[in-house]
């Protein structure tokens, strides 16, 4: 195990909400009592946080290999600081039985350069009709469970799925919106979907859906998160649900914080998203509600696309967008912009989300698991999709300009990625 | 920067649709006399494709092309290669090979269009596209009105029908507001699109209220092969609150013209005596300035496209 001290460098303490020039040592791949006698590493003053702990990424194995791997991921992950990698179940074949988890979780181990747990589907095929095996499921590893978009829509399942979940003190992470109204939908209702033309969902569907989702919750004592909230009139929900001590917590998207719903323009299928990019309003709302800690987590969606899916008109292009090493320069675009600060950032993106799954990394403290990254939050550069490790290159951010950088990732003390 | 494609009436300058309609305006007029055949497209090909069913529109462009001059070629897409699986843009591609100077194109779903220009040569023409723009429909009412009319400005015109699956209405919205008209939207709640108001147009519900003293009245179809399901109770009780019959129509201004964009339903939005009144109706008028207005906006392309091949060599 490496042993290292990195020196002259300033560490983002999400838990403490400090920023400070010091050193950090690492022995063991723990975050261990300053020693001068350690090897060390002049950072020149660049900056150090706990890596992200990405709450829903999509690996597309099972099934669909070609968008993207577990390699592939892995890979994509280290380069944009993301030491822990959470993959959703909705691949092809979902994974809903203890044999497809096994399946993800020994090809994770095998190739992903990053730690990475699995979420399990909640029910069988994400069909919403009878409840997964959740307690093989949680035996052998599977670390929330969760149908993504596709909402059970029959209560009576969803209600005994939360019960057991419950039981086994399992997360369960909802899509808070009425699938009714969002069917078809390929934007947001307002102005900018009318002069387009593009089959509208109106922002009331996601309060619905949260709304029936915290009354499900308050039913059966469940443990929930709400993926991703992108709505003003969301908010009052989850902070009510909140104040009344409900085991709530909730996330946005990176797209869903940095983009809005113009930025579609000419029907530019890169930026279809689900749910699709909201308005102006909505995005400083969101912002707000991750600053004063309403909204806990923001996860990266990360969502790949082959070519194809995309060179389609619009209302027929999938939806998705590749984030993993674009998450953290778009974020910084919120500490650029300074709407958030550096801790409260990481503390969105490292701290709440590894708490929220019961993980021990997210910090800097003592014991911790050396899960860091450094990096540079003003470097400019402008982003060329191909240059992307992923195998997918559906960004919405191509072509942009961003600032802030990795320049190194470490899982365990072991470095995994070095610009 | 001159026009190279005719993709919809949101990206044109007052300007540009007035330069349109005046030209139309003398293909209008050549159209009736005996000599209706020019040579301005002579030597062009003009692909007409479209993906969505079409008789009126697709015979309109096709005429107009002919007496322009140009080789015109019709390709019914859904028979064809779309259904062995081959994407629109691949289906842009091959016809692109084909180097065609036009392509007049009509299509299921709103923007495909645009992303089909993107991918060709040659000047594209929107002959609809979904929900979202029908810019020769637009143009072509817009004739209509100002010769009828004498002017295409400060008028009170109300669109009424089906709004929110329209793109005849959404185009004609565009349009009539940047040549400063005041427009009503008449109709049901269920078929007003959200954040129509941010448009400048102000809604009715109640036909009367709306058609009061207006100078045009614009009635939609009721797109039945839109409605996924319930946006209206009946059609009976559609016709006895928005069907326009002369009650209805009485408390427009007195020389208030009818326009409808066909085909209609007769009995459902339209009462078919006001459709066949001389008087009131200018629908069969509406059909004439289509050819019109198509040869005016493809002799327009072309003559932008020849300049810029020209500029680009000098």
């Amino acid at each position: 195990m490496t042993s290292l001290r990195i020196t002259n460098v300033h560490l983002v303490d999400p838990e403490h909400q400090t920023v400070e020039l010091g050193n950090l040592s690492i022995k063991n791949g723990r975050i261990a009592a300053d020693d001068p006698t350690l090897p060390s590493f002049n950072s020149q003053g660049k900056y150090l946080a706990p890596g992200i702990v990405d709450i829903s990424a999509k690996v597309c194995e099972p099934g669909e290999r070609h968008k993207e791997s577990f390699r592939s991921a892995g890979l994509s992950a280290a380069a944009g600081g993301v030491t822990t990698l959470i993959t959703r179940p909705d691949t092809n074949p979902a994974v809903d039985s203890p044999e497809t988890l096994e399946f993800a979780s020994r090809r994770a181990q095998a190739t992903c350069a990053v730690r990475s747990y699995q979420i399990a589907a909640l029910t069988k095929g994400r069909l919403g009709k009878e409840m997964t095996e959740i307690g093989f499921l949680q035996d052998a590893g599977a670390i929330a469970f969760s149908d993504c978009d596709a909402v059970v829509t029959n209560t009576k399942v969803l209600a005994r799925a939360l019960t057991y979940a419950r039981q086994l003190g399992a997360l369960v992470i909802g899509h808070p919106q009425d699938p009714g109204l969002s069917e078809g939908a390929a934007a947001t209702s307002g102005k900018f979907a009318t002069l387009r033309a593009i089959p509208a969902v109106s922002p009331m569907a996601e309060r619905l859906g949260l709304e029936r989702d915290l009354a499900m919750v308050e039913m059966t004592g469940a443990k929930y998160h709400a993926d991703q909230l992108s709505t003003a009139l969301a908010l009052p929900a989850l902070e009510r649900a909140k104040q009344q001590g409900l085991d709530v917590t909730a996330g946005v998207s990176i797209h869903h914080l940095t983009l809005n719903e113009l930025d579609v323009a000419d029907y530019r299928s890169f930026f279809k998203v689900k749910p699709p990019l909201r308005s102006e309003e909505d995005r400083l709302a969101m912002i707000s509600a991750l600053a004063n800690g309403l909204i806990d987590i923001i996860s990266s969606m990360h969502t790949p696309q082959d070519e194809e899916s995309k060179r389609l008109p619009y209302e027929q292009a999938a939806s998705g967008a590749v984030a993993l090493e674009t998450l953290l320069p778009a974020a910084l675009r919120l500490y650029h912009a300074e709407q958030l600060s550096l801790p409260q950032l990481f503390r969105a993106l490292s701290l709440n989300p590894s708490r929220r799954l019961g993980l021990d990394s997210g910090r800097l403290s003592l014991g911790a698991p050396a899960d860091l990254l450094i990096f540079d939050p003003d470097m400019p550069f402008v982003l060329d999709r191909f240059s992307l490790r992923s195998k997918s290159k559906n960004t919405p951010f191509d072509g942009q300009r961003l600032q802030g950088r990795v320049l190194a990732t470490f899982v365990g003390g072991k470095e995994v990625y070095t610009r | 920067m001159q026009l190279q494609h005719l993709l919809g009436i949101e990206p044109l300058h007052p300007h540009s649709i007035t330069a349109i309609l005046d030209l139309a305006d003398y293909y209008a007029d050549q159209n009736r006399t005996g000599v209706r055949k020019s040579e301005a497209l002579a030597g062009c090909t003009q692909i007409n494709m479209f993906f969505e069913n079409s008789t009126r529109t697709q015979a309109s462009f096709e005429i107009a092309g002919k007496r322009l001059g140009a080789d015109v070629m019709n390709m019914a897409m859904q028979a064809s290669s779309i259904k062995k699986g081959e994407t629109l843009i691949d289906t842009a591609l091959t016809l692109n090979a084909m180097h065609p100077d036009l392509l007049v194109v009509r299509h299921p779903h709103s923007g495909a269009v645009d992303l089909l220009a993107q991918k060709v040569n040659c000047a594209v023409l929107n002959a609809g596209d979904g929900r979202h723009e029908h810019p020769t429909q637009a143009l072509l009412d817009a004739l209509t009105i100002r010769r009828s009319k004498g002017r295409l400005h400060r008028l009170n015109i109300a669109i009424c029908g089906d709004i929110a699956h329209s793109r005849v209405a959404r185009s004609n919205l565009i349009l009539l507001s940047k040549m400063e008209n005041r427009i009503r939207l008449v109709g049901p709640a269920t078929l007003i699109p959200a954040g129509i108001d941010a448009f400048g147009a102000e809604v009715f519900h109640d036909m009367e209220e709306g058609l009061k003293d207006v100078d045009v009245v614009m009635m939609l179809r009721l797109q039945r092969e839109r409605m996924d399901g319930g946006f209206i109770p009946s059609e009976r009780e559609y016709y006895h609150r928005y069907g326009l019959n002369a009650a209805k129509l009485s408390h427009a201004k007195p020389d208030a013209i009818v326009m409808h964009p066909g085909p209609m339903n007769r009995g459902v939005e339209i009462d078919g005596e006001i459709a066949d009144d001389l008087n009131r109706s200018v629908i069969q008028e509406q059909v004439e300035m289509g050819v019109a207005v198509r040869m005016a906006a493809m002799d327009i392309l072309m003559r932008n496209r020849r300049q810029a091949a020209t500029e680009a060599q000098a």
